[in-house]
């Protein structure tokens, strides 16, 4: 405070006091942080091409292409807006598109990623170095040459160890605490034991350390816990990148003024502009306006709704033909999209009493070393009433039973076949999604979103007179409602030319009207042209005084769909069709893809009923959804599929993602994951095999370092091996 | 055998080296861009006068 009040020595105190604000306010804004995904860049021309033109711009610090995760940063000065950048890059011809900044921050470092490869380069040093030093012991090193090399080897392995082996005793010992077993109890055992008993051995000079036990141990296992690590990281990270794609923005009016606003910064009472196309980010009433809007992603419904002034909207509705105003009732957290979260919380305490198969090894083993090894050493000491054979004998036995193979056994086979699958599209969110993908014998799908791209397609094209569907193609082509689109493309693609129709005029939230040779016409909704509603989806169109004409749209089928439950079907599996649609729609598209079972009208609460009933059955359901209605049967589900089109909080809630267009890798996904699982089962009996043989020699007291140190790398190669056979 | 004086220190120095070279690597972002890093090493951008 007190530099402030110093009387500037300058003559003219506003010379001074301007560059001074001018600091000030650029210290206030910070810089702007904008990232691009740039999903079709490949080469190293696209590299410097992007970042020679990025760098050029004047307002640009600094800018970076990632080609391994296809994305630039971009540092700028604050004015620098996301848009501008996006159409720069547009413009040298690549396709980009803005990533929100604050939700891929958390992938920015890999923390504990990197903290593990530090931990495990540690280990992987110090294991080389001793055992070298082991090596020449093995050899017939004697007396002090041998004791020099085994207090080398201490001399390494302790700091080495208490480096790297930090993860497993937090571990451990958190399990301890709450009075349980994991497999971290026995291996911190084995490694303290094991170096506990070698220094003892060193100090009276014995024969036998296990000192490169110990480290190779450490290591083993560091390298199961960095692959599992890895793995998950990136299906975080491109689960993330799905989210950062969708930025949340809103345009708020405030006294006339419109401007563009996060969605966060949104309050209670505030009026939002929502364009045509565009999603509502809050709940709320529409104040002016009229339009339709798409519930689909709320409700299955394909049918839009009519939507008027005075009417409650939810968020995540899509608004399609006029502009709305709304007015919040209720922001964030308490929209309805979130509300929904309660019913996902709910359901999902059901998946958490999935054990995994490595828990399941775990339960059985930790208990089963421990009493081994406390009996070796019992037996042992009231055999020779020697505390130091019993003793060694007893690290030896936890030693070659430690779990080096079975901490590789899981990762190796995750790490592999969630390669493979997302090389093919399918992104593994859930570190035990496969091993239950593997057990799912009941598929329930959801419909619309799902099965259909939740586009119109035109179905009666051919039944309608020409001069009805020319006039409607006239009528339809201005439009940017999906229904209009979906008629302008069939008409055009059948060759049909628009009649000459005048005053073309849209109505929001009714449909389009114009003159035709002194005629109104009107194409719409069926209240507004006069026509009795149809129960599927349709829109109708009415030429001067005579009966209104009905267009009928079914859903265009995703690609894939029907290879994907053609795959199912064939694979023994129960298909359900199960959806918020109308009867007709459902039951239309169950027909057309022989689904047998079929739900229509279904809530989102009933889904999740009705999962959790199949559930009950003892049934192993596999859920594939994208609505906010899917979201709770999402989460209730044994295991569950969403594609990248869908909701956030119903991707959130499953435990794989479909990243491409494409729905036919679900059923090769299911094989994938039955062999993945089998690798595992495989792995684990190599794992018991190696020990079967090696745990006699080690409890009748015969085990040398060299025999485990052998037994350990080769059972761990084994496995590693096995788990790349996996196609 | 008093070579081993030597060596065993030697061996342990060269193989710290390595490890302190590669937490170097680790430390600096250098892995996290791999194919990236593959790439920009063939342009031909910086050749004749060094990136700014």
């Amino acid at each position: 405070m007190t530099a402030t009040m110093r009387p500037t020595p300058s003559a003219c105190p506003a010379c001074s006091a301007a560059p001074a604000a001018e600091t000030l306010a650029a210290r206030d804004l910070p810089n702007a942080q904008i990232a691009l995904s740039l999903p079709t860049i490949h080469c190293s021309a696209c590299i410097s091409k992007i970042e020679r033109a990025l760098n050029d711009h004047p307002h640009v610090n600094s800018a970076r292409v990632n080609l391994t995760l296809k994305r630039a940063s971009i540092d700028a000065e604050p004015e620098v807006t996301a848009e501008e950048m996006r159409t720069l890059v547009e413009g040298l011809g690549y396709e980009a598109h803005e990533l929100d900044a604050g939700t891929l921050n958390a992938t920015a470092t890999d923390r504990a990623g990197r903290d593990l490869l530090m931990r495990l380069a540690v280990a992987g040093f110090a294991s080389m170095n001793v055992m070298l030093l082991s090596v020449s012991v093995w050899s017939g090193a004697e007396a002090a040459t041998r004791d020099m090399f085994h207090w080398i080897s201490a001399a390494i392995t302790l700091p080495a160890i208490a480096f790297s082996g930090v993860p497993f005793f937090r571990n451990a010992w958190a399990a301890l605490r709450n009075g349980r077993l994991n497999m971290d109890v026995p291996i911190v055992l084995a490694i303290v034991l094991a170096i506990a008993t070698s220094l003892w051995e060193t100090m009276l000079s014995g024969e036998h350390a296990y000192f490169d036990a110990a480290l190779a141990l450490t290591f083993f296992l560091l390298a199961g816990r960095y692959l599992d690590h890895r793995t998950r990281a990136i299906a975080r990270s491109a689960a993330e990148e799905l989210t950062a794609l969708e930025v949340p923005r809103a345009t708020r009016v405030r006294d006339g003024v419109e401007e563009v606003v996060n969605v966060a910064e949104l309050a209670v009472g505030d009026l939002i502009l929502v364009r045509p196309g565009g999603r509502m980010p809050v709940d709320g009433e529409i104040v002016s306006g009229t339009s339709e809007i798409d519930r689909s992603l709320l409700t299955g419904e394909t049918l839009p709704v009519f939507a008027g002034e005075g009417q409650a909207v939810s968020a995540g509705e899509v608004n399609l033909t006029g502009p709305l105003t709304i007015r919040a009732s209720a922001v964030g957290a308490e929209t309805s999209l979130h509300r929904m979260a309660d019913l996902v919380a709910i359901a999902e305490s059901g998946r958490s009493r999935y054990t995994s198969l490595a828990d399941k090894a775990a339960k059985l083993y930790a208990p089963g070393v421990h009493i081994l090894s406390g009996l070796s050493f019992l037996g042992w000491y009231l055999y020779t009433w020697d505390m130091r054979t019993a003793l060694n004998i007893a690290a030896a036995v936890l030693i070659i039973t430690c779990p080096c193979a079975l901490g590789l056994a899981v990762p190796a086979v995750t790490t592999a076949a969630s390669g493979r699958l997302f090389r093919r599209g399918m992104l593994i969110k859930h570190e035990t999604a496969l091993e239950r993908l593997a057990q799912v014998d009941t598929v329930v799908f959801d419909k619309t979103g799902t099965l259909t791209t939740g586009t119109p397609h035109l179905t009666n094209l051919n039944a309608l007179p020409r001069a009805a569907v020319e006039t409607a193609l006239a009528l339809a082509q201005g439009s940017s409602h999906p229904l209009a689109q979906a008629i302008t493309k069939a008409a055009r693609d059948a060759g049909f030319a628009a009649a000459e129709v005048r005053e073309v005029t849209e109505v929001p939230g009714y449909g389009t009207k114009g003159l035709f040779a002194g005629e109104e016409v009107r194409l719409g909704r069926a209240s507004w042209t006069g026509a009795e509603g149809l129960s599927q989806t349709a829109t109708y169109l009415k030429i001067g005084a005579a009966a209104p004409l009905a267009l009928t749209f079914t859903d265009a089928l995703r690609p894939g769909a029907e290879e994907a439950v053609q795959a199912l079907v064939n694979g023994g599996k129960r298909v359900i069709l199960m959806s918020g649609d109308t009867t007709p729609a459902v039951e239309a598209l169950a027909q057309r893809l022989g689904i047998p079972q079929w739900v229509a009208e279904a809530l989102p609460a009933d889904k999740a009923a009705r999962v959790e009933a199949l559930r009950n059955e003892g049934a192993h359901v596999l859920m594939v959804g994208d609505g906010l209605n899917d979201t709770a049967a999402l989460a209730a589900a044994h295991v569950s599929i969403s594609p990248a089109t869908a909701l956030d909080a119903a991707r959130v809630a499953s435990d794989i993602v479909l990243l491409g267009n494409d729905l036919s890798p679900i059923g090769a996904a299911c094989e994938t994951a039955k062999s993945a699982t089998r690798r595992i089962r495989e792995n684990f009996r190599i794992a018991t095999v190696y020990n079967i043989i090696a745990v006699p020699l080690a409890v009748a007291g015969l085990a040398t370092p060299l025999i485990a140190a052998l037994a350990m790398s080769l059972s761990s190669i084994t496995v590693s091996l096995n788990a790349l056979r996996l196609r | 055998m008093n070579i081993l004086t030597y060596l065993i220190p030697i061996s342990l120095i060269l193989g710290g080296v390595g490890l302190v070279a590669f937490v170097y690597t680790v430390r600096s972002n250098q892995y996290d861009d791999p194919e990236g890093d593959a790439r920009r090493i063939l342009s031909d951008d910086w050749d004749d006068h060094p990136k700014p």
